[in-house]
């Protein structure tokens, strides 16, 4: 007795403070593969979402960021692990919904697992190449180091690969303790979705990452406006009117990353770390014997 | 009428007005138990669903920024921490009165909750601002302490009436007193009766006032709602002005069902003596959201001339904050944080 098998499409959700959640608007939107027939439905995520993931990410910084650098570089590496466990689903989903041929989609899941080994490393090592000791006119060790700022909110890229920009986009955020709140990638939102799977059981702890999917131009505005958010990465923010975004930021005195576009947007660097630090420079006496 | 303890007897119980005037002259222990234990049971299936429904009023703009300057006027802002200082106390009193300094349209709350050895502390932060002085005008805030060996009640009664008396003394407006509910759960119904009676008494000011007394059920101790209606006649018929769900440091405080159960209580007893009792729901009532679905639920249960702070109050420290929080994104349109209130 051999049946055609019934396909069974899947609902994805949002992934706020480590649980899978509708939207709260109970929307959902259909995402497509490149040539337009039905792939799944993901949740529309509304302002008020992104309001609940705030709430999640805020309540999630304290543990995060006062986690060791050594034990943060560990969590991250695990990702790359999990994630290097289900590269053939995530290369399917990106073949489908990028319409890119299987090696490419191969290629770029293995660079996002290499990324989150690469940001993995800098874990416990950004300070010392970002921190210095300061020569001072007295008896004081004087010493900078750069701490995260907190809470930061990311446009993930909408254009380039759909797992590789958020991974560029979110990964480097992490590295020094931030928490986030991401809205990924609007037409392409499976491989952030799928990514969620792997954070969720991986060791990251809920509410460190927090993922939505829906309109960047529905979102974006409530998380730039947002006093609890501590820094906006418009990095994926290009198509939208993002001085608006810039100027909302600035009544709560974000920082703010400007959008970058092309294949390079987001290129892996330390500099993406650092950006999201504030500098703390302590006074110690020396010894005087 | 006089309220002088009778200690002649076993059954033989405190004479109360109101007992005295439902259940009839031969107040005794018997009579109580009769008449408590005729009251009809509680639909938890039903009274959990009315309390669920009406949770999911959709409460927007203008009736919600009401909503949340009432929630502030209603609060009873609440410190009751072994560690709690002078310090503390003066900075809870700081921001009962000023609840937001960016927003000095934001109401003040309806009284400030502590020990009862802090009352002092509170009463010299409030000065001017104490509902008992003269320069406060109606919308003072009042001083209510906790008393009768809060949160457990297990001290004997010549302790719990000196707790009382010698709040009262200090200065409390209000006394929060625990019932015994060792005794009411073993159904020694006259033994807690006549507790709250002399509570009441104690309450008594030298010029012949009375403080208002809200009677703590702690309704997560009594196990079923048929228990919490029968604590709530308890309560009333012995002269509580208030009935009060929790101390706040039983899981769970106050749930929505409980409170509209007591709700009930208070509606049937304004019925029957037209008399208007208050309730006041405390602990775990933590956000604006929660706190609406009450307001809700007091409109529809007794009516709206209860949104008031004579006959309504919210037991809550962390919600003050949240409520503030709301009221901020009301007025500017985006999403406060909680950098912008202060630290509790």
């Amino acid at each position: 007795m051999s049946q055609a098998r019934l396909t069974v499409p899947k609902t994805y959700k949002l992934y706020i403070g480590g649980k899978f959640a509708r939207s709260e608007s109970g929307r959902v939107y259909e995402v497509t593969t490149r040539k337009g027939s039905f792939m799944a439905n993901a949740a529309k995520a509304s302002r008020k979402d992104a309001r609940d993931a705030v709430v999640a990410a805020r309540a999630a910084v304290n543990g995060w960021s006062g986690a060791t650098g050594y034990n943060r570089g560990q969590i991250l590496y695990r990702i790359a692990e999990l994630l290097d466990g289900r590269r053939p689903q995530f290369i399917d989903e990106i073949v489908q919904s990028e319409g890119v041929s299987t090696t490419a989609a191969a290629a770029q899941v293995d660079e996002a697992i290499d990324l989150w080994v690469w940001y993995a490393g800098w874990a416990d090592k950004y300070v010392q190449v970002a921190g210095n000791g300061n020569p001072v006119s007295g008896p004081y060790f004087n010493l900078s180091t750069p701490e995260p700022t907190g809470l930061v909110a990311v446009i993930a890229p909408q254009d380039s690969g759909s797992l590789l920009g958020f991974v560029r986009a979110v990964a480097p955020v992490l590295v020094s303790g931030n928490t986030v709140v991401v809205v990924a990638n609007e037409r392409t939102p499976l491989a952030a979705l799928s990514l969620a799977e792997v954070l969720a059981t991986s060791d990251v702890p809920a509410g460190v990452v927090n993922i939505l999917s829906g309109s960047p131009a529905e979102i974006a505005p409530w998380l730039a406006s947002h006093a609890d958010v501590n820094a906006l990465d418009l990095l994926g923010a290009g198509d939208l009117d993002w001085i608006d975004l810039q100027i909302a930021a600035a009544e709560t005195l974000k920082r703010v990353l400007p959008p970058e576009s092309g294949a390079d947007a987001g290129a892996p660097s330390i500099d993406r770390i650092t950006f999201f630090t504030e500098t703390k420079t302590v006074w110690h006496t020396k010894g005087l014997l | 009428m006089t309220m002088d303890i009778s200690a002649a007897g076993g059954t033989s119980i405190a004479p109360a007005a109101r007992a005295l005037d439902v259940i009839g002259a031969d107040l005794t222990e018997r009579s109580l138990r009769r008449y408590l234990e005729g009251i009809a049971g509680v639909d938890a299936v039903g009274l959990e669903a009315r309390a669920e429904a009406l949770g999911t009023r959709s409460i927007k703009t203008t009736s919600k920024a009401w909503a949340l300057d009432r929630i502030i006027a209603l609060t009873d802002l609440t410190t009751l921490e072994g560690a709690d200082t002078p310090g503390k106390v003066r900075s809870l009193v700081a921001k009962a009165r000023v609840p937001d300094p960016d927003d000095l349209s934001t109401p003040q709350v309806a009284a400030v909750c502590v020990y009862g050895d802090m009352v002092p502390y509170a009463l010299q932060a409030l000065g001017g601002a104490h509902a008992g002085s003269t320069t406060a005008g109606s919308g003072g805030i009042n001083i209510a302490a906790v008393a009768t060996a809060f949160p457990s009640g297990r001290a004997s009664r010549a302790v719990k009436l000196a707790d009382t008396a010698e709040a009262v003394a200090a200065g409390a407006d209000e006394i929060d007193m625990v019932i015994d509910r060792g005794a009411f759960l073993s159904g020694r119904y006259g033994e807690v009766f006549d507790e709250i009676v002399a509570v009441k008494e104690a309450c008594r000011r030298d010029d012949g006032t009375y403080a208002h007394l809200k009677v703590i059920l702690e309704t997560g101790e009594l196990n079923t709602y048929d228990n919490v209606r029968r604590a709530s006649w308890l309560a009333i018929l012995a002269g509580g002005d208030f009935i009060k769900t929790s101390t706040g440091k039983v899981a769970p405080a106050a749930t929505l069902p409980v409170t509209l159960s007591m709700l009930e209580v208070v509606r049937d007893w304004h019925r029957l003596t037209g008399e208007k009792i208050g309730v006041k729901p405390a602990g775990g009532i933590r956000t604006s959201k929660a706190a609406i679905k009450y307001l809700v639920t007091v409109a529809e249960t007794v009516g709206e001339e209860w949104l008031q702070p004579d006959l309504f109050r919210f037991g809550a420290s962390s919600l003050l904050n949240d409520v503030i929080l709301q009221r901020q994104k009301l007025a500017s349109g985006h999403y406060s944080g909680s950098s912008y209130v202060t630290i509790d």
